[in-house]
């Protein structure tokens, strides 16, 4: 599989969202955030985006004060999952209108929601935003 | 480049009002914003468990809306708070919310089950099956079967089904219409359950998802392409995609996504190096992408693609090359910076150098403010370095070492000691100059390398006889630095200056120095076991100054006839040389003088007053290992001094004098030795008993022991076991009763000795370092030095160029290269094991070596090449199907690449073990072949179409 695991993390560190494509426990979760932002948080925009990490590699974007972080396999195209976390965030923007961290966090279903449309199985299966959004626009008409 | 679209505004804390029905519970939003009230880690938590607690009552209520609400609130806390949920409170409401007919406690449902189901709750998912099916299943209301269907696909391709493999093969036949259709995520999830249970999806499953490759929906055929790049990733076997090649190559030349043509481009990469036919069709096509692509995610792509898999086409390396240039020089994109680095280090052997071309731009790297940019520059520069540019690539590292900070200067400085000591040395042919090399890491800033400096330091002077003068030389400078002798890094690479400077201290300038620089003040902040080598490397260098100094006295007695007075002696012996300038001065600190003439007779009261001095006070060491040793020496220096006194009392007396001439001699003969490398087989030679079976208990411990085992240490070790070693050489003079102790040690446990008659017989396979056995009168002097080293060699003489000195090498050496690779040999997933086991119709067992298949995919491949039509190369097939058997443990495969050989199971000798099964294979062949294909009634996926690849390959 192609991604393996999708994090949102804010500049102190707190997670955001979690979204993990393969099983992990909580413990091996909590270790694996714990070291990966540790490493990404220090480093500077003068450094490149990806870190290698155990068996993956991160890309990882920062926008404001959250980071973007996917956690790929080693071969996974990194410019490519650079698009992916802007393309993520494009269509957040679409829906909530100058998202920050705050929509996110209240409004945590609907992003997993789009993220499931995007991404299944560690593979992107859904680029257009407006086919990403069309089910939440949907559900939002419904109730 | 980035936007920033996180603007601050103000929250949108409205939760859905369906969910607030239940009066007094708190919603989602309530709950954030409880979360949020306190932000120390100490609030959280306890605000975590309030809500936890009432999570747990409210799960419980009969009404559907209350229970989504707490479901929702219990999927986030367990989602990003680590909130630990047992499985059971989160997995069974979850199941009973999928039932409910109302879509978004659904949608909530099918979350909470996709991101929290885990094998713990896996007992649950049967469950779940009945309903997932229902969802799965077309309804009449197209729009709404259509979100409901959606949610079940994306349970199925989590992780929840990937580890439930009866759950994926229950519901394999529910995705066949949503396949058809086209919808990515069936094609997702068709992957998912592929992957899971390969045995009973694949035959369901696989052909419609290779449909979907052609499928003129691109959204499909992307779909498909990443479904097909993930089932073909290592570690399972590309192989078996081979037939889809030209639906590939058409979604290659047709597709203009950037996303679809990645994921194919990798595939394409697994399977090219598989048929050399599809590496020059699908040329062209990378080509026009790379040259033509605006996409730098898709260039990169290009580029590892031709890299990896089309080596031997040059003009698309060529491209690539140039591409990866442009990336290297991009100034502001420390990204492309990084994988320019990263396609440098794809380049094979062939290619060396390309890379040698962008040298400048590399070492540039090495002081970028990225630190993985950094280390890929590193690796790459290690990767060039040859026989020729050693010197220059080193030399220009160790000097970045000095300005790097400190980890990586040490990255730095523990690559170019593992590239020089790499296979003893093998591209090392100034060895003066990798000495200065050795002492300048060490004194490098942040070093952190001292053991492994120690170790080569020691390691080169055992090995290599040209090297030692500089080596005492380089020792020198770093024994007499007192600022050194407070970093405790440096202590291994002091202890080895010393060791060297003692062994070798016929190469010293001025032993004077050398015992006043061993025995400055600041020794006393080495620790006890470094200050025992010091102690035994003055022992060594002041028996080295009394034998020159007693030899000199012979050789000139025979004018003078005994030499006894001080003065006459030192005047005799300055003769030859110069006059003395201090005659009548009878002080003994002059060092004036002693430099003149460092084996004066006062250079050596000199330096035996600074001994009596500077090491006396150990005698209160509580450590053994300084306690001996001072012992050792100042009883050595007191029988020198009493002959001294002897003569001051005009005692005129031939004996005494021969008697301490002979005292020396002896102390010298015990140094004088030669100490060799010892071979790492040493222990080889030890025969094994027959009633002990080896590998009975420990085989377990293998994993544990094998990590220790890499270590490419092969000479003595210095430190701190060399205290054995050398005391050992002191032995036969001191204590000879010890060594017939040690003769009869070795007739009672004679087995763990090295077999006598066998050392003997062939000559010399390495040096006895250390062997007490041998008589203390051997007089090998110095002289003698080549004949106990060179024989180590033996017939494995380097072929190196005239110039470089001779490196001892031992036989054995060279298993230490051999052994590291073999250490990681890659293990086998086993799940791709199965994977490729049902696609190519074999039950091949995780357990068979990686490589030893591959070889047997290609001899299939071969065959296949071969065949003239498809049902010859099924049979083909099917007889090497039923040949290999399924033990996989027989890890021969030999036979399969002769592709004339109908029957190839004869030549194999192992056979005659399953004789019956084998000529039942060889004798009816086909028809057996085919009978047991359908008896595992798995896999056609691939076969059918085989006829496909070969129109299209040829």
């Amino acid at each position: 599989m192609g991604i393996r695991f999708v994090l949102f993390v804010n500049k102190q560190g707190q997670t955001r969202l979690a979204q993990y494509y393969e099983h992990l426990s909580i413990d091996e979760r909590r270790a694996l955030e714990g070291e990966i932002v540790r490493k990404c948080l220090a480093r500077t925009d003068q450094q490149c985006s990806f870190v290698e990490h155990r068996n993956y590699k991160v890309v990882y974007r920062r926008y404001a004060s959250l980071f973007f972080l996917v956690g790929v396999d080693n071969d996974e195209n990194e410019l490519a999952i650079l698009e992916f976390i802007h393309l993520f965030v494009e269509t957040m923007d679409r829906h909530f209108g100058n998202v920050c961290e705050l929509d996110i966090m209240f409004h945590l279903e609907k992003v997993h929601f789009m993220l499931e449309e995007m991404v299944m199985n560690g593979c992107i299966v859904e680029t257009s935003k407006q086919n990403i959004l069309a089910p939440i626009q949907l559900m939002e008409k419904t109730s | 480049m980035h936007r920033s679209p996180m603007a601050p505004t103000p929250p949108a804390p409205v939760p859905a009002p369906s969910l607030v029905d239940t009066l007094f519970q708190r919603s989602l939003g309530d709950l954030v914003k409880f979360l949020r009230a306190d932000p120390s880690a100490a609030g959280e938590s306890t605000a975590v468990a309030r809500a936890l607690s009432e999570i747990h009552r409210e799960i419980r209520a009969p009404d559907a809306a209350t229970k989504a609400t707490a479901l929702q609130k219990l999927t986030y806390l367990s989602s990003l708070h680590f909130a630990p949920v047992a499985s059971h409170p989160l997995a069974f409401p979850a199941i009973e919310l999928i039932a409910s007919p109302f879509l978004p406690h659904k949608r909530l449902a099918y979350l909470a089950a996709s991101l929290s189901l885990h094998p713990a709750s896996l007992s649950l998912l049967p469950l779940a099956t009945h309903q997932l099916h229902k969802d799965l299943s077309p309804s009449t209301s197209a729009a709404a079967s259509h979100n409901v269907s959606a949610l079940a696909l994306q349970l199925l391709a989590s992780p929840a089904a990937a580890a439930a493999p009866d759950l994926a093969a229950h519901l394999a036949h529910d995705l066949l219409p949503h396949l058809s259709r086209g919808s990515p995520r069936a094609i997702a999830a068709a992957a998912r359950v592929i992957a899971a249970s390969p045995s009973a999806a694949v035959p369901i499953l696989f052909k419609p998802l290779a449909a979907c490759l052609a499928s003129p929906d691109p959204r499909a055929s992307t779909a498909a392409a990443a479904a097909f790049c993930e089932l073909s990733a290592p570690p399972a076997d590309a192989a078996p995609f081979l037939p889809l090649a030209p639906d590939l190559y058409n979604l290659l030349t047709t597709s203009r996504s950037n996303w679809a043509l990645i994921k194919v481009l990798k595939v394409f990469g697994r399977l090219a190096p598989l048929e050399s036919r599809l590496a020059a069709r699908i040329v062209d096509p990378v080509c026009q992408l790379l040259a033509r692509s605006a996409a730098m995610s898709l260039t990169f792509e290009c580029i590892r693609t031709v890299l990896t898999a089309l080596p031997a086409h040059d003009t698309a390396v060529c491209l690539a090359i140039g591409k990866a240039k442009e990336f290297l020089t991009a100034e502001d994109d420390p990204n492309l910076r990084y994988l320019g680095l990263l396609a440098l280090g794809m380049l094979g052997p062939t290619y060396v150098s390309t890379v040698h071309e962008c040298r400048d731009v590399i070492a540039q790297s090495l002081g970028d403010a990225d630190s993985n940019i950094r280390r890929e520059a590193l690796h790459l520069m290690m990767g060039m370095i040859d026989r020729n540019n050693i010197m220059d690539i080193a030399g220009m590292l160790v000097s970045h070492a000095a300005k790097s900070d400190p980890e990586f200067a040490n990255d730095i400085l523990g690559a170019v000691l593992a590239a020089c000591g790499h296979n003893v040395y093998e591209l090392v042919s100034d060895f003066d100059w990798y000495v200065s090399l050795l002492t300048d890491m060490a004194r490098s800033l942040h070093c952190a390398q001292g053991d492994e400096i120690g170790r080569q330091l020691v390691d080169v002077g055992l090995r290599v006889q040209d090297a030692r003068p500089e080596l005492v030389h380089s020792s020198r400078t770093l024994l007499i630095d007192p600022a050194l002798l407070a970093n405790h890094l440096l202590c291994p690479v002091l202890s080895a200056a010393a060791w060297v400077s003692g062994e070798y201290v016929n190469f010293t300038k001025d032993p004077v120095e050398l015992v006043e620089a061993l025995l400055q003040p600041r020794t006393s902040l080495l620790p006890m076991s470094v200050r025992a080598v010091y102690i035994q490397a003055v022992f060594k260098v002041i028996t080295f100054c009394c034998n020159s100094y007693v030899e000199r006295l012979s050789d000139s007695s025979k004018e003078v006839a005994v030499g006894l007075n001080g003065l006459s002696i030192d005047e005799t012996v300055s003769e030859g040389r110069k006059a003395p300038l201090v005659s009548g001065d009878e002080q003994i600190t002059v060092p004036s003088m002693m430099e003149k003439d460092p084996f004066s007779e006062k250079s050596i009261i000199h330096m035996i007053d600074l001994i009596e001095t500077t090491v006396g006070p150990l005698f209160e060491c509580n450590e053994v290992e300084v306690l001996e040793r001072a012992r050792n020496l100042i009883g050595f220096v007191h029988l020198i001094r009493e002959v001294q006194e002897l003569k001051e009392s005009k005692v005129d007396d031939d004996e005494k004098h021969s008697w301490v001439k002979e005292l020396v001699k002896n102390m010298q003969t015990v140094f004088s030795q030669e100490i060799g490398p010892v071979s790492l087989n040493a222990q080889e030679k030890v025969s094994l008993p027959v009633d002990i079976v080896l590998n009975e208990t420990l085989a377990e411990l293998d994993d544990i022991v094998s990590e220790d085992d890499t270590t490419p240490s092969s000479s003595i070790l210095f430190y701190p076991r060399s205290h054995g070693s050398i005391e050992n050489r002191n032995e036969p003079a001191l204590s000879l009763g010890s060594s017939s102790l040690l003769s009869e040690h070795r007739k009672r446990h004679g087995l763990y000795y090295l077999p006598t008659g066998k050392t003997e017989d062939e000559p010399v396979d390495y040096p006895h370092a250390n062997d007490p056995l041998l008589p203390a009168s051997n007089e090998s002097s110095l002289d003698d030095k080549s004949n106990t080293a060179q024989p180590v060699t033996g017939g494995k003489k380097l072929k190196a160029v005239k110039s470089r000195p001779k490196v001892v090498k031992l036989d054995g050496e060279d298993f230490l290269s051999s052994m590291v690779p073999s250490a990681n040999v890659p293990k086998e997933d086993s799940l791709s094991g199965a994977v490729r086991g049902v696609l190519l119709d074999r039950d091949l067992k995780p357990s068979s070596s990686q490589k030893a298949s591959d070889k047997a995919y290609e001899g299939i491949v071969n065959k296949m090449e071969t065949g003239g039509s498809s049902s010859q190369w099924k049979n083909n097939v099917d007889a090497e199907l039923v040949g290999h058997p399924t033990s996989s443990s027989r890890p021969s495969i030999q036979p399969s690449h002769e592709k004339e050989s109908t029957n190839p199971l004869e030549s194999d000798g192992k056979e005659v073990k399953e004789p019956k099964r084998h000529r039942r294979s060889s004798r009816g062949g086909h028809h057996q072949g085919k009978h047991k294909h359908r008896e595992r009634h798995s896999t056609q996926p691939d076969v059918p179409q085989a006829p496909i690849i070969q129109d299209f390959l040829l």
